[in-house]
């Protein structure tokens, strides 16, 4: 018997027995459903936040103090340490290969004005920084060099802080904000970065830096030396290639600078934005694979309810099983009709599936706001996964089938 | 048609068949050396009491099982230490069974159930089509091959029973207790189709029954009891079924 014969068979039964292959096709359709929508988020949320890292800039290396490990999940996080602007003069003057430099200093607080307040993360920085984190301004200017070496009490706000300060059409450039006591005249405002997982990136303000070491936050920015602490120091590297050989060099200044032996731990840490793309991406891989198994646990569930409805189905067609044999079948003609069934059922209930799955992925991206990714690999994996299911769920209720004695198949009441 | 022809070649030619089924220390000898011969056309009744080996002995006529001992040509072919495959290659081609409780598909039309022995035959779309439609138009059910066999009444089910039979031109037609589960009416119609088709194609048909006026049908009446056969006669007058079916 040929293949289109057996196919043929295999749609006369589907087609004589619709609710049973629709109740079978929904178990794998669920599965292959499930399997193609979380793939799908999972790629989703790892785009998204890889475009998350990358809006801070490219070939950026970061500075920061206290060493940051990598964990056993790989994550990072950090130790105590204390950074401070002569460990900046010494990377400042001594990395080569940079376009740009910048350093930051940076605390939590509230920025009032006319009896409204917003917390904010203040940060005093370089003039350089915004240029380094594509920071742009939609009014006013951003700070400049005199602003820092005059320490001038001016201010540029973020979006929420806009919001939260000033009603709609009012002109926040001009005006004077206070905070610890202060007053700052807002001299721009920026332009918004959304907000991500890292929280709401808008809630921020930049003074020159050496306002809010010295004029602001006073004390608070005073290290155990006696120096003026920094929070991150920015590097961005001329292009790609020179990265890495940045980040050695940042590496090397700092380490004898503050002097650690070799062989000692450095109590600071160069990441490159790469790198930190990186060890979230290793977590987020972890959990596609994560939601990708629920996903395939649910699709072999689907294909043991394949077997199961095929078993049933067996002896249910027991007297036609005796009747096909008496009128000619041979046994691998009962195998391959069985099997051709399990097959042709998932791989409809597969099809099925991959609509669900796209409803499903759409659906999450109108809910969670972060845009699922359907790709190719995961639908053909998914339903090379629910073929497999019914073959390999199929062949034993088949080949139970096969071996049915006609004389006693034929008397099964 | 003829009678059956002494020159002729046997259709049918068993040679002291016997069956035996042991089931622990149990030895249960349900045929214990059948001899018979049965010509082309023949239209014959096997008859016996409950557990006489009927049903045993139909069986191995229609290739379903094999004989303990003995030989058995069908057509002319020995099926001794035919494997399984081959043996279902003998009943595709060369009988068709008709049975009480018809065996249809039920959800499948009429058309595709009397197709199936020629799709396990490899005959094609086309021809399958064709053969099928005759062999409907033979039972005069032409009309009816869109009916899936549930929508249909008994006796329109076996007759689409009997194409199926009829449909990959076996050289015997193997039919138990055909009209058992039909009422008199409907089974004085089968009665009357299967007469005809015997009569108007030659086909050769062995009836396994009980059924004393099944029996009164056939040209030949053999007689089993305890696995032997104890007599082969000649009828001498038929009944006509197709003269005798009551009014509705
Ligand atoms: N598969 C089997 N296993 C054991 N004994 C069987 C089997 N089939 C039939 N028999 C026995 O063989 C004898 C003949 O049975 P059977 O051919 O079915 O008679 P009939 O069809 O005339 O009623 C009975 O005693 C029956 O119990
Ligand atoms: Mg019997």
């Amino acid at each position: 018997m040929f293949l289109v014969e057996t196919l043929q068979l295999a749609f006369q039964t589907l087609r004589a027995n619709k609710m049973r292959a629709i109740l079978t096709l929904l178990g794998i359709s669920i599965g292959v459903g499930a399997v193609i929508a979380l793939i799908s988020i999972g790629t989703g949320v790892r785009r998204y936040v890889t475009d998350q890292f990358t809006s801070a800039g490219t070939n950026l290396i970061l500075v920061s103090p206290g060493r940051m490990q990598r964990g056993m999940s790989g994550g990072v996080f950090a130790q105590p340490a204390q950074l401070t602007m002569s460990d900046w003069q010494a990377v400042s003057s001594n990395v080569q290969d940079t376009l740009l430099t910048g350093v930051a200093f940076n605390r939590s607080t509230t920025i009032l004005y006319a009896g409204k307040q917003s917390a904010v993360t203040v940060n005093g920085v370089t003039p350089s920084v915004a240029e380094i984190n594509n920071w742009t301004v939609s009014a006013g200017r951003f700070l400049d060099e005199a602003d820092t070496s005059s320490r001038a009490r001016v201010i540029v706000l973020g979006t929420s802080v806009v919001k939260d300060l000033f009603d709609d059409g009012d002109d926040p450039v001009g005006q004077t904000v206070r905070i610890n006591g202060l007053t700052f005249r807002v001299i721009g405002t920026l332009n918004s970065k959304g907000s991500s997982f890292l929280g709401d990136q808008d809630a921020i303000a930049f003074t020159p830096i050496t306002t809010a070491q010295e004029r602001l936050f006073g004390t608070l920015s005073v290290g155990n030396n006696g120096e003026r602490l920094i929070s991150t120091m920015y590097l961005q590297a001329v292009d790609d290639a020179h990265r890495a050989g940045v980040q050695t060099q940042a590496i090397n200044v700092l380490a004898d600078k503050r002097k650690i032996a070799p062989g000692e731990a450095n109590d600071f840490t160069v990441i490159s934005q790469t790198e930190l793309v990186n060890s979230f991406g290793v977590i987020l891989s972890a959990l596609t694979i994560f939601l990708g198994a629920i996903a395939a646990i649910s699709l072999l569930v689907g294909g043991v309810g394949i077997m199961n409805i095929m078993l049933v189905s067996v002896t249910e067609r027991t007297r036609e099983i005796g009747l096909r044999k008496a009128i000619g079948a041979k046994s691998n003609a009962i195998l391959n009709q069985f099997l051709v069934e399990a097959v042709v059922l998932s791989l409809i209930g597969g099809v099925v599936g991959i609509g669900i799955g796209i409803a499903g992925a759409a659906l999450a991206t109108q809910l969670a706001g972060i845009a699922a990714i359907v790709e190719p690999g995961p639908i053909a994996l998914a339903v090379g996964f629910s073929t497999l299911v019914g073959l390999f769920f199929g062949l034993w209720p088949a080949r139970r089938a096969s071996r049915l004695n006609p004389i006693e198949a034929l008397r099964f009441e | 048609m003829t009678m059956t022809a002494a020159s002729a070649a046997p259709v049918i030619d068993a040679l002291d068949l016997t069956k035996t089924y042991t089931i622990g220390e149990n030895v249960v000898r349900a045929l214990q050396g059948a001899t018979l011969k049965i010509y082309p056309g023949d239209l014959l009744a096997i008859m016996g009491p409950s557990g006489s080996g009927k049903s045993t002995l139909m069986n191995i006529l229609g290739c379903l099982d094999q004989p303990t001992s003995g030989t058995y040509r069908l057509d002319g072919v020995d099926v001794k230490g035919l494997k399984d495959d081959q043996l279902a290659e003998v009943r595709n081609h060369k009988i068709g069974f008709v049975f009480q409780s018809f065996n249809l598909l039920r959800r499948t039309n009429a058309l595709n159930n009397v197709e199936q022995p020629l799709i396990y035959g490899g005959v094609n779309a086309r021809e399958r089509r064709t053969r099928a439609l005759a062999a409907l138009e033979a039972v005069g059910l032409g009309q009816r091959w869109r009916h899936a066999a549930n929508e249909l009444s008994g006796g329109q089910q076996q007759r689409v029973a009997i194409a199926r039979a009829l449909v990959s031109e076996p050289a015997i037609i193997l039919a138990d207790e055909p009209t058992g589960n039909l009422d008199s009416k409907s089974g004085a119609e089968i009665m009357c189709l299967f007469q005809r088709l015997n009569e108007e194609k030659g086909i050769t048909i062995i009836f396994v029954t009980h059924d004393p006026r099944i029996a009164g049908h056939c040209r030949r009446i053999i007689r089993i009891s305890d696995g032997k056969i104890v007599a082969d006669e000649v009828n001498p007058s038929p009944l006509q079924a197709c003269s005798d079916i009551p009014e509705a």
